[in-house]
């Protein structure tokens, strides 16, 4: 378009020329095109986020916007057999980072932030990443969160902040305090990488807590539950808005025990401050109502992540108190030994009643001198039992021979797992001419029968077996699994043994010698209830190395035993206990006593009508003023009262 | 000339198309702030929306020439109030914008857009040249460089720059040689990075250093846009329904009512909803021009244009924004996003243009 020309002498024209709004339209047409520049330079700069690649933003607005929320299960409770709880949980914070939204380098000051150690925060993590578990899980990283760690946590969580921050409310487990049953229950703890790479726990994931040791191991399967997840959407400051889908985590289930807290906690005390074990079963269903192992830890250590330093010192304690000596002590058992090797003599016919040996302190066998711990004289079964008599059993041992005696070890149960459900039961050794040549290539020579005779040598057995083997023979031959679960399934059937009854009573009549006529467990004596029971006090050093100068430090000290069992008759209770370095064994059967005492008297306390109340006459509430009781008709309440009074 | 005003020479399409893109902005703002502290904002918007009409048919009724002449006297007006704004007005977000209180305030800066426009016109449409001259030009851009200044210490550099687009546009329809305008370019070309270290604000250098590179500042105006991005991306096609964008509810948007609103617009309606409502922009901005083309006089073609070109400055810096194309300015999208003082202002614009059309067919 052609502008006017415009003259600057001609005002007229020009401020009528100038005016002319049309002068500019070819520049408005230009302005135009520009603004149809502009809109589609916007309208591409959509279409490349809109319709180009939406899927990378709609994944990036999920990962802004969903979090998944582990909605973890409580493990069940354990209680006793009278249902009451001896592990509970109580409920905490965790901290959890999502790895949805993870940042390395947020570690940093997130560990700045909580106190915790960078780089084992970093290594933790890397071992999570490592495993290619679906990014869905968070890594716990922090427990028991202290309101101080809450609040910074609330404070940062926001988007622009550490997102990845996640407080998990947790059920954490609750043990019993200073130990009690501490072996018996175990303790849960984080599933190990080591774990996690075998395979019946492959189905584990990482950060799982999962049950290390003792029942909470053997039943894990029961008492932890289904984890469940959330999924949530969540604002730009972290809280959440709503719930998108939510899977309910399944509690586990609770698991009722054998054990009696009044038994248990009477054993424990009775090995206060003592290294040893007390197994009480009742030797009629194999239930067992106490096992107690000392020293003992304080599983409340390990609830959640155990930190190293606590480790370390259990596992430097010299007195291994994470051991459970209840069934892993294997120690020889000394004079309690004696009435299986007095029964296998009865039942082989290698001795009978008449059988008597004289004991003046000590024999010669092999070419060697056996001690006896005292002068008994002339002495038979009975009173061999009863004053434990070492020489009688020399020659009764010498009489039978190994495989006679490991046959009727074996019998009661000795050199083999009890299957009592825990895990790490030790089998103890039961020495036979088989063993011997199967172990060292050499056969058995008759001269070493003579100390197995009395329970030393290599014999060995755990707390547990000599109370299943003693309760068996109490109840005449019937051994029935130990067990800790009540409601345990799939238990054997009892074992039975073919004894000749008045054989094992001669036995057993022995054993409440031990205790009632003077014997050597003279302190397991009851008034109420008759106690039968065996000492046994195990050498740890041979009577040789001790004359050639090994001092008898503390360790060196002799292991004292005591088993006994009651009442005489239809045996109820069966207590074993193990007093290591005790020195001898009548001071374990206070122990054992102690525990068979709190049984009866519970036993008696519950039979005992509980005491009357005297009863207030009914007409005295019911005599109200003459006055009142012609103006108020009769209400609801008075009638409740009537009907109250028989 | 009353007799030629009529209801029927209305620009009832530029009104139509006000009115929709208005209730697209109340509508998104309802969405953006439900659950929110500022649930109020879309009838607030709606009653700012009313008496932006009523504003829209007073800027119509003064013959505009009357306006024209009283500009020196609204210059001296803005001027005083923008002052004034230092002395008296309300500190928010570390910027002294506002005169009022905290929770009710007019923000100055906005009614300054009008002045601007109506300078620009008065200014050019007297002058008698061919050509502007340098000379004339340094004095007009003198007459808009002092409000810009003072806005620009506030600080609002996103409003100030609004003012550049109406002179720009004008000093081209006016005619300038185009060696001016490449020395011009040239010189700003070698101040802009002086200024960058010397006028701008730490927050401002920011926001350059993040629209350069949003990464690098992921938790500031990177955030910002880096968000808003998200959000506009995952609404792809269809959108994500009204009330249904998680960037929008989950308040990982900035201010999705106010300068991200085409952000939350196009997360919760999609590319389709985008087209539409540009459209109408579009739409809006040549019935403008339009009544640029047809005006009686340049006056009237200079307060079009103006209008116009702030228009369009606006749309481009803000959704430029939303789509990271633009770096964040912080001036809102007219018309949609919530705030009084920036509808009235517009309303009291778009009133001028309706006047301009009004009065086309004098002589």
């Amino acid at each position: 378009m052609k502008l006017p020309i415009v003259r600057e002498d001609d005002p007229g024209a020009n401020t009528l020329l100038r005016d002319d709004p049309k002068f500019a339209s070819q520049k408005i047409a230009f302005f135009q095109y520009t603004a149809i520049g502009v809109f589609l330079f916007l309208i591409t700069g959509f279409w490349d986020l809109q319709i180009r690649n939406p899927e990378v933003y709609q994944e990036r607005a999920l990962e802004n916007s969903v979090k998944s929320i582990p909605v973890l299960a409580p493990r069940g409770k354990i209680l006793d057999r009278d249902g009451r709880v001896i592990v509970d949980n109580h409920s905490s914070f965790s901290l959890y980072l999502s790895r949805e939204n993870l940042k390395m380098e947020h570690l940093r000051p997130i560990a700045e932030g909580l106190n915790l150690d960078y780089d084992s925060l970093v290594a933790r993590v890397q071992r999570f990443q490592s495993r290619r578990a679906p990014t869905y899980q968070p890594i716990p990283i922090k427990e028991e969160l202290t309101p101080g760690e809450l609040a910074f946590v609330d404070s940062h969580k926001d988007l622009a902040t550490f997102p990845e921050l996640e407080v998990v409310r947790v059920q954490h487990r609750l043990y019993p305090r200073d130990g009690m049953a501490a072996h018996v229950i175990g303790y849960v703890g984080e599933i190990s990488e080591s774990e996690l790479d075998s395979p019946e726990l492959a189905r584990f994931h990482q950060g799982d807590i999962i049950g290390k040791d003792g029942i909470e191991r053997e039943y894990n399967d029961q008492l932890m539950g289904v984890d469940g997840q959330k999924r949530v959407e969540v604002d730009s400051f972290g809280n959440e808005r709503h719930v998108l889908d939510d899977k309910e985590a399944i509690p586990g289930k609770s698991l009722q025990l054998t054990i009696d807290l009044d038994l248990q906690a009477v054993a424990e005390l009775t090995l206060e401050n003592r290294k040893g074990a007390v197994v009480a079963l009742d030797p009629r269903t194999g239930e067992v109502l106490a096992m107690v192992s000392r020293p003992a830890f304080d599983p409340n250590l390990f609830a959640g992540r155990i930190r190293s330093k606590d480790w370390k010192e259990l596992m430097d304690n010299p007195a291994h108190p994470l051991l459970n000596r209840a069934i892993q002590a294997q120690q020889a058992p000394g004079s309690t030994f004696k009435p299986i090797v007095a029964l296998a003599g009865l039942e082989t016919g290698a001795i009978d009643d008449s059988f008597s040996v004289n004991c003046p302190g000590g024999a010669s066998f092999y070419g060697s001198y056996h001690k006896c711990w005292h002068v008994h004289g002339t002495i038979s079964l009975h009173r061999a039992l009863v004053q434990s008599c070492d020489t009688y059993f020399y020659n009764v041992g010498n009489r039978l021979g190994i495989d006679r005696i490991a046959q009727y070890a074996d019998m009661v149960g000795y050199g083999h797992k009890t299957g009592i459900d825990l895990p790490h039961e030790a089998e103890g050794l039961v020495p036979s001419s088989k063993w011997k040549v199967r172990n060292f290539r050499e056969r058995w020579y008759p001269s070493e029968t003579i100390s197995v005779a009395i329970g030393q040598g290599a014999t060995t057995v755990t707390p547990l077996q000599m109370a299943s083997a003693i309760g068996g023979l109490a109840v005449g031959g019937m051994w029935y699994q130990p067990h800790l679960v009540k409601d345990a399934a799939h238990l054997p059937p009892a074992r039975r043994s073919e004894i000749n009854l008045e054989n094992l009573g001669k036995v057993l009549s022995g054993m409440c010698g031990v205790v009632n006529e003077g014997g050597t467990g003279v302190r397991a004596h009851l008034p109420n209830v008759v106690v039968c029971g065996k000492t046994g006090s195990a050498q740890l050093v041979s009577n040789a190395a001790l004359k050639a100068g090994l001092k008898q430090t503390q360790d060196l000290k002799d292991n004292a035993w005591f088993v006994g069992f009651a009442p005489r008759d239809n045996p109820e209770i069966v207590v074993a206990a193990l007093f290591e370095n005790g020195e001898h064994g009548q001071l374990a059967a206070p122990i054992v006593r102690d525990v068979i005492k709190a049984y009866f008297d519970k036993k008696a306390r519950l039979a005992q009508p509980l005491p009357q109340v005297t009863r207030v006459p009914s007409g005295l509430l019911q005599a109200p003023p003459p006055v009142a009781s012609a103006a108020v008709p009769p209400t609801g309440v008075s009638e409740d009262a009537t009907a109250v009074n028989p | 000339m009353a007799a030629h005003r009529s209801l029927r020479d209305f620009d009832w399409l530029m009104l139509i198309l006000v009115s929709a893109i208005c209730g697209l902005g109340m509508l998104q703002i309802y969405s953006a702030t439900r659950d929110t502290q500022f649930t109020e904002a879309w009838w607030k918007q709606g009653i700012w929306i009313f008496a932006g009409f009523i504003a829209l048919w007073i800027g119509t009724l003064i013959d505009y020439h009357t306006l024209l002449g009283q500009v020196a006297v609204f210059y001296g007006l803005s001027i005083a109030t923008l002052v004034a704004t230092f002395a008296v007005g309300t500190t928010i977000f570390g910027s002294r914008r506002w005169i009022g209180s905290p929770s009710y305030h007019i923000q100055p800066s906005e009614f300054v857009k009008l002045v601007i426009v109506l300078l620009v016109a008065r200014y050019l449409s007297e002058y008698k040249g061919d050509r502007l001259e340098l000379r004339d030009l340094f004095k007009l851009a003198g007459l808009v460089g002092l409000p810009m200044i003072l806005v620009m210490i506030q600080p609002d550099l996103g409003t100030a720059l609004t003012y550049v687009p109406i002179l720009a546009v004008g000093v081209f329809l006016a005619g300038f040689r185009w060696q001016y305008a490449v020395a011009i370019l040239v010189i700003v070309a070698l101040v802009a990075p002086v200024s960058y270290w010397l006028v701008l604000k730490d927050y401002q250098r920011q926001r350059v250093v993040s629209f350069l590179d949003p990464n690098q500042d992921p938790k500031g105006s990177g955030y910002q846009v880096i968000q808003s991005k998200i959000a506009v991306g995952a609404g792809a096609l269809w959108g994500r329904g009204v009330t249904k964008g998680t960037q929008t509810q989950g308040r990982f948007l900035p201010v999705p009512q106010k300068d991200f609103i085409f952000s939350a617009f196009a997360e919760e309606h999609g590319f389709v909803g985008v087209i539409v409502a540009l459209g109408l922009y579009f739409l809006l901005l040549m019935q403008i021009v339009q009544n640029a083309q047809t005006a009686s006089d340049r006056a009237g073609m200079y307060i079009c244009m103006g209008v116009a070109a702030l228009l369009l400055f606006h749309v481009l810096v803000n959704v430029g924004m939303v789509v990271g194309r633009m770096p964040v300015t912080g001036i809102p999208l007219p018309l949609m996003s919530s705030g009084g003082s920036n509808i009235v202002a517009m309303f009291l614009m778009l009133g001028l243009v309706n006047n301009v059309r009004l009065r086309r067919f004098v002589n």
